[in-house]
């Protein structure tokens, strides 16, 4: 029988971990709300977002090429569907340890250059990542009024250049909820950076 | 049908699996990516998507050259897939790959829809990187991580695919 080294033992217990932030949540679960810290010092929850017939969960960071490609669209997304009821809700979940441009200073350094005009707040104990089970930035829940889950995935179909998007996922699936209507494609797949797990869980 | 598959991997595999490093950076097709899915291959291959930016993607690369020179006699193919931005194919990882002079084959994923592709390569593949594939044609063995890993577990995955 070999013997199992702590270093097997630890790889374990991150494969759990990983196993873990797979699972979460699919199109039709009832999503949790949360309490998270934004970067201008307030508590925020869905709850207290007012008049918002749904919310646009984006899990992002400030270090990843795929999430700063994106940084523009989320904000013309925010201009253009907060007042229609869907403000956009950025959720950065990365362990600052080990990736040190994702702490809330960071954050709060990058909400500023850019301007951003949606909430931007720090999941630093990374439960609601794991709840919902997200694996990389950026990466989309669509929530509908009572917190149903109506689309997971990507922004659109080209992160490099948005001249070249030829299909809006995420708008289209808004556009869908305003209407009244089913979301046309409920779940998409996006390249993005795993999100960084800290090593303790 | 069957026989244009063939010709296909034929293709495929001449370009993408039996061209050195120092050969000038090939791009890829998710479908070529793929081929194997088509073949009774015998070998054993490792495909790791990646991108020159991504420090848990690079904090693995060492695990795969040494792979990659350790069982440099057994069926097993290294194939790193770069999924780098095209604009930054020349500024960037041509650069890089000169600096670091690989071993292991590396290839660019020419694509455009990522949804397409990543359900083309593997369908429980959420996009993130880095994710390593390990696939033995022949026995159907197929092993996925959508997360960095260590040299221990891609080694104990080469082994199993071997052993099966």
């Amino acid at each position: 029988m070999k013997k199992v080294s702590p270093l097997t033992l630890l790889l374990l217990l991150f494969s759990a971990a990983s196993l873990w932030a797979q699972s979460g949540y699919r199109v039709g679960d009832v999503a949790r709300d949360f309490k998270l810290k934004n970067v201008d010092g307030r508590m925020v929850s869905l709850a207290k977002i007012r008049k918002a017939k749904g919310y646009v969960v984006i899990f992002t960071c400030n270090h990843c090429p795929f999430a700063v490609a994106y940084e523009d669209r989320i904000i013309a997304l925010h201009k253009k569907y907060a007042e229609k009821g869907f403000p956009v809700v950025a959720i950065n979940p990365n362990d600052k340890n080990i990736q040190p441009a994702d702490s809330y200073e960071k954050m709060q350094e990058r909400a500023k250059q850019k301007g951003f005009p949606f909430v931007y707040l720090y999941d630093e104990t990374q439960e609601i990542a794991r709840a919902y089970g997200a694996t990389r930035t950026p990466h989309v829940y669509l929530l509908d009024k009572d917190l149903r889950v109506r689309y997971i995935g990507a922004i659109d179909d080209n992160h490099e250049n948005p001249e070249e998007v030829k299909e809006r996922y995420l708008e289209n699936a808004i556009e869908a909820l305003l209407a009244g209507k089913e979301v046309p494609r409920p779940e998409t797949k996006a390249v993005g950076c795993t999100i960084k797990w800290r090593a303790s869980k | 049908m069957r026989k244009t598959l063939f010709l296909f991997f034929l293709w495929a595999s001449g370009c993408v699996f039996s061209l050195k490093a120092q050969d000038t950076l090939l791009f890829v097709k998710a479908p070529q990516l793929t081929a194997w899915r088509q073949t009774t291959s015998d070998t054993v291959y490792v495909l790791s998507f990646w991108a020159t930016w991504c420090a848990p993607c690079l904090a693995e690369l060492p695990h795969f050259e040494k792979l990659n020179t350790e069982y440099a006699h057994e069926p097993v193919q290294v194939v790193l897939v770069s999924t780098d931005f095209r604009r930054d194919v020349e500024r960037r990882l041509k650069p890089f790959l000169e600096r670091q002079g690989l071993k292991s084959r590396v290839v660019f994923l020419d694509e455009k829809t990522p949804n397409d592709w990543i359900e083309l390569v593997y369908p429980e593949w959420s996009g993130a990187i880095p994710a390593t594939l390990i696939v033995r044609p022949k026995t159907k063995f197929e092993r996925f991580f959508e997360r960095q890993i260590s040299y221990d577990e891609l080694q104990q995955a080469v082994q199993e695919a071997l052993k099966q």
